[in-house]
Parts: C-alpha cells; structure tokens; sequence
C-alpha cells in the first residue's frame, strides 16, 4: 500500500492508503473530517472542495497518492480557535444555507476564490462559484455572504 | 461508487514511464484526472495500472520561444487563463482557458491530458487547431492538422506522452463558445486566428470530433470580414445530434459563433 505525507490543517499525517483511496474519503475516513461532503461523487457539485496547496479542488476527484506531499485545508481547518473564520461569520450572519449540505464546498470554494480576487463583485461571485451546486437554491444569500465575506477578508488581513 | 484497484506508479522521467506503461499490458496515465476518475467511477475505463505524471518534473509551465508560446503538458487550465505571458501574447488562449469547466476543474486539469482525451466537447482541441499548434511529445512532434483522429481519439501512438504544445504567436485570434449550462462544455466552440494564414476550427459540433471549416478560411483569407462568411455554414448531418441540441442547431452555431469571433477581431 503507498504510504503519503499529507499535511492537513496544519498538522503532517503519515498515512498508507489504498491507491484507489479517493482524497475525499482518506479525509472522511481515515482522518474523522467530516465537514468535507460527498455529494454527487461525479465531480459536479462541489460540497467536497477542499484546498490543496492553497487551490481549491473537488477531493472527490482527486487520488489521495496525487495529493502525496501536499498541504490540505479542510472546512475543519479555517476557524482559529473559537473565532470563525471572515467567511464562514458572513454566511453565519447572511444565513447562507438553508440544509447546509453544500455549506463547507461553498465556503471553501469562496475563500479561494476571494484569495484569488479580492476585490471580487456580484457577477465574479456566481461565475467564481459555477462548481458549486445547492440543492435547495438558496444561491441569493450565498452570494450575499461571499461579498460581505470578501469584504470582511480584506479587513481582517489589513488588521492582522 | 469507488474506483477499481489498479497498480500505481510515479516515475520520476518520461522515460521511466514510458517503462512503467510497456510493462504493463493495460496502463493509463493520468495528468490532472478531471476525465480520468470519474470515467473510472463509472467503470467506463478500468486500467490495472495507473502511472501518475505528477511527479515528472519540467512537465509544467509557460515559457516564450521566439515566436512561440510553448506550453507544458501537466500546466492547469487555471495558470493558463493566469499567465501574463499567455494574456499577452494569445490572449484568446487565456480567454479559452478560463472557460472551461468551473474554478475547481481549471485548478487540476492540465492540457495535456485534455487533448490526449480529445473530447469532442472539450475547448482545447479548438485552441490547438485553430491556432495551428504542434504538440510536442516524448518521441516526435505532430502538427495539430495531423494529431486529431475523430472521437475521443489521436495519432498519438500507445504508450506515447505529451511533453508540450507550441503555439505559434498569431496576428489576432478570438475564441467565441456557446458552453452547455450545467456542465460548461462547448456546446459549439469556435477559435478563429489570423496568422500565417487564416485558421478556424470548431469544438463541440462535429461527429468527428474537432474540425477546421475550409469554406470560411477561403473566404476570411480574401476578406477578413464578419460579412464575408455570412450565409456560410457547415452540414448538419456531420453534427452531433443528441438530447442537449440538434445537429440543426449546432451547424446554426458555427456560423453565429465564428461571426461573433470574426467581428471581435476587426
């Protein structure tokens, strides 16, 4: 069985994985982080993007021996401490979910999205967030969040 | 549904894996694994060997060569639409490149892996036949005319890998698409280029897979104009058919579209 090294949230994990092992389940699995989501498990809806190296990516669509090396950030990964992370605040405060299944994709798409393009406006957020599906289309208030969220990104780095 | 166990290898060169896939009776490579995985998903492919090109180094990044814009075969889509050199000197690349798929696929599909797929919906053969590009593999180089075979298909030989692809620099070009809503294919993708000579190609459209529409190049080489291939337009029994669109409405397409692109330019 390959054995990888991945560093996930901060923490190196030595792990032998099965080579068909998806990411998405070592996580799940192996690592108990269950906040990354399996949702469509074809690459489509994105409630399990994660970032990899600082890019978001569907983990469900990638090998964990791909990832071999890697530093991975989970949902699980972006608060500090008690203090939620800017984004997940605004989704908090915007109420940005209505079933909360695509919740930890959706956020995790729109922080790297946001890191990409801070100044990001209303049009940048739903083409930033085409790889990411809510089934309950509470897509208004999602896109409410990531701005505020953006917003609050750009404060809180200024700050700290 | 899980993925079927395979072999795994990660050669460090091409030609140890090239090695790895002559010993193996049944091996694929995988670059970014945007088609590969979820085709093994489905168990459409189920190879006993899969030999990641991850780890070759040099397979990556853009660099300018004279007049040309060499790119490597394991580069994302997303450092494609990115690049300062790409934006600067085929800007239609760039365009083309952040097209595809969604922020997620453009950070781990590669063009490499792309164009060995050759999907007949897939944006890149576009941008490789309409801008008269070579590919550049472990053994030779094939012009673009030469390396599409029809569906899903290339002339690359088995085992053979894709090392880069050299863009020439030209004049203009424009990529005009109409992509699918849900899943952010071409439904019909049109590149145009004016360089050497007048270049467009089609994605999306043709039952054959990517094409060049030699009726509008003759007419644009004489009259680089919108105008001069009005009424011009392909066969709609060479298009794909199927429950997303007509082939009618697809050779529609290729006309509005490589219009669309022409005007862009002028």
């Amino acid at each position: 069985m390959p054995q990888i090294t991945l560093t996930v949230n901060g923490t190196p994990q030595k792990l032998d994985v099965p080579a068909n092992a998806l990411l998405v389940d070592v996580l799940r699995d192996t690592l108990a982080l269950t906040g990354t989501h399996i949702g469509c498990d074809t690459s489509q809806c994105g409630a399990c993007t994660v970032h990899i190296d600082g890019r978001s990516a569907k983990s469900c669509t990638v090998l964990a021996v791909q990832a071999d090396g890697a530093q991975i950030t989970t949902i699980e990964g972006l608060q500090s401490g008690a203090t939620l992370h800017p984004m997940q605040e605004a989704f908090r405060n915007h109420h940005g979910l209505q079933c909360g299944f695509c919740t930890p994709g959706m956020i995790m798409a729109a922080v790297a999205l946001v890191a990409d393009k801070p100044d990001i406006d209303e049009a940048g957020v739903r083409h930033g967030l085409e790889g990411n599906l809510c089934r309950c289309t509470g897509y208004q208030n999602i896109v409410a969040a990531v701005l505020d969220g953006a917003r609050a990104m750009q404060t809180s780095k200024a700050g700290g | 549904m899980g993925i079927q166990a395979f072999d795994y290898v990660r050669p460090t060169d091409l030609a140890e894996a090239r090695k790895a896939y002559e010993a193996t009776g049944d091996a694929r490579y995988i670059a970014g694994g945007q088609t590969l995985l979820p085709v093994m998903k489905q168990r459409l492919a189920q190879p006993a060997a899969v030999i990641d090109l991850g780890g070759i180094a040099g397979l990556s990044g853009i660099r300018v060569e004279g007049n040309a814009l060499i790119v490597g075969a394991m580069t994302r889509h997303a450092d494609v639409a990115a690049s300062a050199d790409v934006r600067r000197l085929i800007p239609a690349l760039a365009h083309l490149a952040g097209l595809i798929g969604d922020p997620q696929v453009r950070n781990r599909g590669t063009m490499g892996g792309s164009l060995a797929n050759n999907d007949p919906s897939a944006d890149y053969p576009a941008a490789v036949l309409g801008l008269g590009a070579t590919v550049l593999t472990d053994s030779r180089s094939i012009t673009a005319d030469d390396f599409f075979d029809g569906l899903f298909a290339t002339t690359l030989e088995e085992g053979e890998i894709i090392r880069a692809i050299s863009f020439p620099v030209p004049e203009r070009a424009a990529y005009e698409k109409f992509p699918h809503p849900a899943s952010r294919f071409a439904l019909v993708g049109v590149m145009v280029s004016k360089g050497a000579g007048v270049r467009v190609a089609a994605t999306g459209a043709g039952q054959a897979g990517v094409f060049r529409v030699s009726e509008m190049e003759a007419a644009l080489a004489k009259d680089f104009s919108a105008k001069a291939i009005e009424g011009l337009s392909v066969s709609p029994d060479d298009m794909i058919a199927d429950m997303h669109a007509p082939g009618a409405y697809r050779a529609q397409l290729v006309g509005v579209l490589a219009r669309r692109a022409v005007a862009a330019l002028q």
